[in-house]
């Protein structure tokens, strides 16, 4: 439902204009980010995997540029185009079109040109009433929509990031796997390779430079490394450094002497990605397997309880809410708590969903990490939902 | 009188002349038809065991284009490059059928990296690469090239997502030390082209051996009159 007849543009106007005024009230100032983007900043975050999806055109002056499909990068972007030291805390609000190719087809709840109201909070840096005060103001808009019986669910991406902190693991590899997290069709596998102890790449140029650079600082190994090139006549191109080439050597010299990845350590987090279920019991199963493993994660798992008893007392209620490690894996932006919230009989179709992302603003050219935290709502399939529940 | 079945050639370059020469070989003569720079012609030399000879129709255009013909099926057959058919078909097997492979515009289109990346070997060292490459530089990879559709899904079966594309047209090879962009997708046949930029192939970077070869679209509209002259067609080329 694009809004291709009136009736149903009348309807989401309305419904539009309802979750406007909330947002407004809550403090959210309305703002309207345009709707053609540069390309290259969705690309550079989140890469070809969504450009597959995106309507993606060169104009007349041969830029590259896109049709948004996502409001969250626009409204940063916005942000720091008032606010470029990202000093100034701020929240904005804002309703409009968003676009995305369906690849198999469009249908109702998928459109591929879909209206997104939302909210975001930049610069707030208590985030745990941050995180509190955009899922309940989400949770709410979506109630007073007459979505009636919504169900929650959670994730966190801090909390993987904790585990990983807290694992006994040498740096590169914490590296990789923090890193192939967001990768999960290939992150099991890089796992299973770790604890096997599979040698990288024995022969060749790459494995005996590697071996020459064992126990070289990372310096003396930048000179070798110049110097080897300098000896083939290979100029450097790519725009990778002498001291990048270097540091993967080193790293390659390392795989190939260390002990494999402890066994325990690869089924601790095969454990950890494989909890998923109610609250609180869910986040409880993660505080055994830490406890089980002998890891220290008080920290992340109390803040996390602390966000769930806060929303308790604002009035939510989590009695049915879902809690699973692996949950916010398909965003790569996101960097905290994750949210969904799904409609019954909706399938995997979320009618909103949010969560923290404190690293992209510096992506897109803030001077340092800006807190920040949003939440989205996808238009059409809200008033499909509260339409199939009335 | 209308034709019975078109067939699409390619118009210019190497190619074209290369076709023509398989053809000659095969015993059939493109002929254009009208002025000398027009683009339609006819086919002679076909066994044609009582079909009609004025039903066949040659199309002259550009390799690309003959793809798209093929896809809507406004020509029976085309000749063009496997490469580019495999790039701009969403659905191959089901939009066009492979027939006779013809030995020429040999190339493979492959993933080529810099030389003095020294630390990478193989695919999978690209997604580590991007990873070092995003802490250090705040974005991702980028993989000049111009066949957008074939990297994006011989990266995604290797697990490689760290990258993004930016389009070329022409001098892909050029583009990493230019700066433009890290890596390529391109094609290559000696690989003279690629070393003289410093550049080399993964190991197992070896996306596609494509040649120029007939293909027969599934969406036009086949008479029994234009399967019998395709069979034609197909019966005097080598198999």
């Amino acid at each position: 439902m694009t809004a291709e007849s009136a009736k149903e543009f009348e309807a989401l106007e309305a419904q539009a204009r309802a979750l406007l005024d909330l947002f407004a009230r809550a403090g959210y100032e309305p703002v309207a980010p345009s709707i053609i983007q540069p390309a290259g900043m969705f690309l550079d975050r989140v890469g070809e995997s969504i450009r597959g999806r995106t309507y993606v055109f060169t104009d007349l002056a041969g830029d590259e540029l896109c049709l948004r499909p996502d409001l969250t990068v626009p409204v940063s972007r916005l942000y720091l185009e008032r606010h470029p030291d990202a000093e100034t805390p701020a929240r904005y609000c804002y309703n409009g079109p968003a676009f995305r190719f369906q690849p198999q087809g469009r249908s109702r709840t998928r459109p591929r040109e879909f209206r997104q109201a939302g909210i975001e909070c930049f610069g707030v840096t208590d985030r745990e009433s941050a995180d509190v005060e955009i899922v309940s103001l989400a949770v709410d808009a979506v109630a007073r929509a007459g979505l009636n019986d919504a169900r929650l669910r959670f994730g966190c991406i801090a909390l993987f990031y904790a585990l990983l902190d807290a694992l006994a693991l040498p740096e590169r590899w914490r590296l990789k796997l923090r890193h192939y997290f967001w990768r999960p069709p290939v992150f099991h596998a890089l796992l299973t390779r770790l604890a096997k102890g599979e040698r990288p790449d024995e022969n060749g140029t790459a494995a005996s430079l590697a071996q020459s650079l064992a126990d070289k600082s990372p310096d003396e190994a930048e000179e070798l490394v110049a110097a080897f090139l300098e000896v083939q006549g290979l100029p450097l191109s790519g725009n990778r450094t002498l001291g990048e080439i270097a540091e993967r050597l080193l790293d390659h010299a390392a795989d190939l002497r260390s002990e494999p990845l402890p066994k325990e350590v690869a089924t601790v987090i095969d454990y950890y990605l494989a909890v998923s279920g109610p609250l609180p019991e869910a986040v409880e199963r993660v505080a055994l397997i830490a406890k089980g493993a002998g890891l220290d994660m008080a920290t992340p798992l109390d803040a996390l309880a602390c966000r769930f008893d806060r929303l308790q007392e604002s009035g939510i209620d989590l009695d049915e809410a879902m809690f699973a490690t692996e949950f916010g894996r398909d965003f790569e932006y996101y960097s905290g708590l994750v949210f969904q919230i799904e409609a019954p009989g909706n399938g995997t179709e979320p009618v909103a969903g949010g969560g923290r992302y404190d690293g992209l603003l510096e992506a897109l050219g803030a001077p340092r990490e800006v807190p920040a935290v949003g939440a989205a709502i996808h238009t059409e399939r809200l008033l499909a939902a509260v339409e199939r529940g009335s | 009188m209308a034709a019975k079945l078109t067939i699409a050639v390619p118009s210019k370059g190497r190619l074209k002349d290369q076709v023509e020469d398989v053809l000659r070989r095969a015993g059939l003569i493109l002929r254009k038809t009208g002025h000398e720079r027009g683009y339609r012609g006819a086919l002679e030399g076909l066994d044609l065991n009582g079909l009609d000879l004025d039903g066949v129709e040659v199309e002259f255009t550009s390799a690309a284009e003959i793809v798209h013909l093929l896809r809507t099926g406004r020509v029976h057959l085309g000749i063009t490059g496997e490469d580019l058919v495999r790039e701009m078909l969403a659905d191959v097997e089901a939009t066009v059928e492979f027939l006779n492979p013809l030995g020429i515009g040999r190339a493979d289109v492959v993933v080529a990296v810099p030389d003095c990346w020294l630390d990478v070997v193989a695919m999978a060292d690209l997604e580590d690469v991007a990873a070092q490459f995003s802490r250090t530089h705040g974005r991702r990879l980028r993989v000049a090239t111009k066949y957008m559709n074939l990297t994006r899904r011989f990266f995604a079966s290797h697990g490689v997502a760290g990258y993004r594309i930016v389009e070329s047209v022409g001098a892909t090879e050029a583009t990493p030390a230019a700066g433009t962009a890290e890596l390529i997708v391109d094609i290559t046949t000696t690989g003279t082209t690629l070393r003289a930029n410093h550049l080399k192939v993964l190991r197992d970077g070896l996306i596609l051996t494509s040649q120029a070869r007939l293909f027969a679209a599934r969406e036009a509209t086949w008479g029994p009159e234009a399967a019998k002259l395709r069979d034609a067609i197909v019966a005097k080329l080598p198999a």
